[in-house]
């Protein structure tokens, strides 16, 4: 067990080094002076701001410096949560604007991805071996999962908001409201919610219907399935023993599947203008905000990351083969 | 008779047909006694085998009955066979060593087991047939992977005899162990026989020299037919089917020495089951076959308890 | 073997419905552009028409021929879908095959790699490359993809090669001095075929879901029309709010077609492969 985590551990920490190194080496292998260029390019609110950005970002940046203490400077500020100040929304800091939008994103990731993990498990397992739910569940399955989030999220805005108007299209809570803890606020933020995370949950639903459905009906025909309905065991206890031995798999598909879920939530939160980090990168990349783009970068692959260690743990304390030392899950 | 088989026949279903796997076979096995089910693979046995418990998706029951204790089994209905399972008929699968499941601890699934089967764990009397294979009281705390293959193996034949079934069927539970292993096995079984545990079994192996330390009873199919059922010392001393007396000489040796015979596999290959011919199964590679063989040669019995399937032998 | 699998191939739905899908929407991705004279960004005619005779999918607010500029979609979709699947195809092939034959400190490392490729978001590393090196074409679109998306196809390829490393025709080709290319090339992949063609057709679909979604962001090809890119212009200009439904109702219909089909045919295929699948 200490050796499976201290291999992820291992991992985790080489992907979180190579993606800071990257979002440094990038900007450093543009041509030309990076702070001129980038200034030149974004369109920054006010032009009083430029110069002061000007100087802001050289020192910043420190190209004065030997390269490997600009490197050195550049975890340095990252330990201290700095991630420089956004072009698009001078003079916010780049961690604030980006700590202010993630509780939105994780408010639609936490719940699509669990429910629809959740959910679309309980329906493969329907699915499986029985003819008319399989020729059913199936079919559908494949339609949502081929979907493209963006396309649902749009035809679930255009026909519940603008056709018939019963959802909001745009936004995280009414313009007219101000943040507060009062009922219609928290109402009118779920109504805003409910859209975004419906789209998301229906596209995912289908691939965990789907992986299920093939995981569960290999554990049905597993020796031990086989054992037991040689002893007479009724189906409900044979059909509990594989559906619990086919979340193992999709339990490792939960970890596989974050990038694309995660992606789907910012395309997603762009198609409803919702207030979370998708659309501050579609602002990002639109006002070519480079600072905040590689700030919501790190923010992703830092997040996936954590998520993925959950899901280890998760792992281990479910499947008992990782715990008595074997080799049970892939590493 | 404990068992009763009456020309029992089970076909495969294939794309290209049915497969005759199980052709009209009959036999009766009596209290206390262990037969001994030998062949090539491909012959029926393993069918045989799982027609008597559960018959897999692609097999159906096609005519023939089996009736266990004076009760026909309902061997084609998959649901109201379950009463019988565990209970009266019982098996040790081929694959023990993964037969149980890898996330349950092994004491909680064999508690869910029973109580699925609405019987109470008898904590003592499991206990007890633990101690009896040398199983130490604590695997019931552990996971199957814990377990080395042996214990497994033998895990899984408490298991199957907890409930102390009438007939326990061993389908090939050895191919896969080494020669002390296999003669652990044997008494093992020997002894849940002598205790009570099972009242009669039903060893399936392609192995005659191990059925012969362990069953009473030997009988070889063929091609989906029984061939020859005779005592075990008699099939092994003196066969009277052409195909056994050619198995038998393909062994090294079966507690007679056979120093000077070359050692010879039986040429040629069984029929395809699919469409067979009428007649004997076993006449194009039998050494004596003559034209008599192109009708089915009947089952008879040359001497008490010695039945032979061959035209030569009557 | 191979009339076998013929013979369950012409008779398995999925696998039908699928390639024929597919087939159909290629064909007009292929030809369709033939039949169409102007360039598909041209300001054509009448602004917001609904579809109709002259116009069959309508214009949008420019007045661009949708029709027009689903074709050309299309054809850049499947292009971008085939490259970016072949990409991460080939790179997954030989990362597993290595992985997988050679074993030992080279799978260590490899495995290591594509583990850490594995976990990183993809998006977002391919929206970080995309904004910095700003190379918009449909071609430097579907290389990213490719080089992003391998590390799964890889990883499962390596164990299926790990398998087949054992068997005694791979051992006997090994005996005789056969080198690790050629055993490759000539005994493991033969054996697998069927599988790589299953991979790919799944990176396939994969590729196209991810290039709608940098295109949505703004990060699409520049030279280009694709169907992403129709999605990401009718948002721009809220299609949705002028009841526009015909500008983007069609190209995400047409992308769930594509990676529907591909889908189904892959589950078709596996079946035509695999007998155990196969029903009775």
């Amino acid at each position: 067990m200490r050796r499976y985590f201290g291999r992820k551990l291992l991992i985790y920490g080489l992907t979180f080094f190579m993606a800071v190194t990257v979002n440094w080496l990038v900007p450093r292998l543009m041509p030309g002076d990076p702070v001129a260029s980038m200034l030149a390019r974004a369109r920054v609110a006010q032009p009083e701001a430029q110069e002061a950005l000007r100087v802001y970002y050289n020192n910043l940046f420190g190209f004065d410096l030997p390269w490997w203490q600009q490197y050195l400077n550049s975890w340095g500020s990252l330990f201290r949560g700095d991630f420089g100040i956004s072009l698009w929304a001078f003079p916010t800091p780049v961690a604030d604007l980006l700590t202010r939008a993630v509780p939105y994103s994780l408010a639609l990731l936490i719940p699509s991805i669990l429910l629809s993990w959740v959910v679309g498990n309980r329906l493969g397992a329907l699915a499986a071996r029985r003819k008319v739910l399989d020729n059913t569940v199936l079919p559908v399955s494949y339609v949502l999962t081929a979907t493209p989030y963006l396309w649902l999220a749009a035809l679930m805005a255009w026909g519940f908001g603008v056709v018939w108007g019963i959802f909001p299209v745009a936004g995280g809570y009414s313009f007219s409201m101000t943040p507060s803890l009062t009922w219609a606020f928290l109402v009118d933020l779920f109504w805003h919610w409910l859209l975004p995370f419906a789209s998301l949950f229906l596209v995912a639903l289908g691939g965990w219907a789907i992986g299920m459905r093939n995981v569960i009906i290999y554990e049905l025909e597993s020796d031990y399935a086989n054992y037991m309905s040689a002893l007479g065991a009724p189906q409900k206890l044979i059909r509990r023993y594989a559906f619990r031995n086919a979340v193992l798999p999709q339990i490792t598909g939960l970890a596989l599947q974050l990038g694309v879920l995660v992606a789907g939530a910012l395309v997603t939160e762009i198609v409803f203008s919702y207030p979370g980090l998708g659309s501050l990168i579609l602002a990002a990349i639109q006002n070519k905000d480079f600072f905040l783009l590689q700030g919501a970068f790190l923010f992703i692959v830092l997040g996936v990351l954590i998520a993925n260690f959950i899901i280890d743990v998760v792992y281990v304390i479910v499947d008992p083969r990782t715990r008595v030392g074997m080799a049970g899950a892939a590493a | 008779m404990t068992l009763e088989v009456d020309d029992l026949r089970v076909y495969y279903r294939t794309l290209k047909g049915d497969v005759q796997a199980l052709d009209g076979v009959s036999f009766g096995l009596r209290d206390g006694e262990i037969l001994g089910l030998a062949g090539e693979s491909g012959c029926g046995k393993t069918t045989l085998g799982k027609a008597l418990i559960r018959l897999d998706g692609r097999m159906k029951h096609v005519g023939g009955s089996v009736t266990l204790d004076g009760q026909v089994l309902p061997i084609g209905d998959d649901v109201k066979m379950n009463p019988y399972r565990f209970k009266q008929v019982s098996l040790i699968p081929q694959y023990s060593m993964s037969a149980m499941n890898p996330t349950r601890k092994i004491g909680r699934m064999v508690r869910e087991l029973l109580e699925s089967r609405r019987e109470k764990l008898d904590l003592d009397e499991l206990h007890s047939r633990l101690d009896l294979v040398e199983l130490p009281r604590h695997v019931l705390g552990k996971y199957p992977i814990e377990l080395s293959g042996g214990m497994k193996q033998r895990m899984v034949m408490v298991i199957s005899t907890l409930l102390n079934p009438s007939l326990l069927i061993a389908d090939e539970i050895t191919s896969a162990l080494d020669v002390s292993t296999q003669k652990a096995v044997v008494t093992t079984l020997k002894g849940f026989r002598d205790r009570g545990f099972v009242k009669s079994m039903i060893f399936i192996t392609h192995d005659i020299s191990l059925t012969n330390q362990l069953a009473d009873t030997i009988m070889v199919m063929y091609a989906g037919k029984l061939a020859e059922k005779a005592p075990a010392s008699t099939v092994v001393n003196a066969p009277k089917h052409p195909y056994t007396q050619l198995l038998i000489s393909s062994l090294p040796e079966v507690g007679v020495r056979y120093a000077d015979k070359r050692l010879t596999g039986i040429p040629g290959n069984p029929p395809s089951l699919l469409k067979p011919e009428p007649g004997c199964r076993f006449r194009d590679r039998c050494p004596l076959a003559f034209e008599k063989c192109a009708e089915d040669p009947p089952p008879v019995e040359v001497e008490k308890d010695h039945v032979v399937a061959c035209w030569k032998a009557a | 073997m191979k009339t076998e699998a013929l013979y369950f191939a012409v008779r398995n739905t999925k696998l039908l419905v699928g390639a024929g899908i597919i087939l159909v929407l290629l064909g007009i991705g292929v030809i369709g552009p033939f039949f169409i004279d102007k360039p598909p960004t041209e300001y054509v005619g009448m602004q917001m028409q609904p579809p109709g005779g002259e116009y069959w999918l309508g214009t949008n607010t420019f007045g661009q021929d949708l029709w027009a500029q689903f074709v050309h979609g299309l054809r850049t979709t499947f292009l971008v879908g085939a490259l970016g699947g072949g990409i991460a195809a080939v790179i997954g092939m030989v990362v597993g095959f290595l992985a997988g034959y050679k074993g030992g400190w080279i799978d260590e490392i490899l495995n290591m790699l594509t583990n850490i490729v594995l976990v990183l978001p993809t998006l977002a590393v391919l929206f970080i490359l995309n904004a910095y090196i700003g190379v918009r074409s449909a071609g430097m679109q579907a290389l990213f993809i490719g080089l992003t998306q391998w590390p799964w196809a890889a990883r499962s390829i390596r164990a299926q090669t790990f398998s087949l490393r054992g068997r005694d025709f791979v051992d006997l080709a090994r005996l005789s001095g056969v080198g690790s290319g050629r055993i490759i090339m000539r005994e493991i992949a033969p054996n697998m075929s069927s599988y790589l063609l299953l991979t790919f057709i799944l990176l396939f679909g994969g590729s196209i879901l991810i290039a709608s979604s940098l295109d949505f962001i703004g990060l699409g090809p520049t030279d280009a029309v694709s169907l992403g890119l129709m999605l990401q212009q009718a948002h721009q200009w809220s299609a949705m709010h002028l009841g526009l439904w015909w500008w983007f109702v069609p190209p995400g219909a047409g992308i769930t077609l594509i990676v529907g089909a591909l889908y189904v045919a892959n589950v078709g295929l596996d079946e035509v492969f695999n007998p155990k699948l196969r029903e009775l």
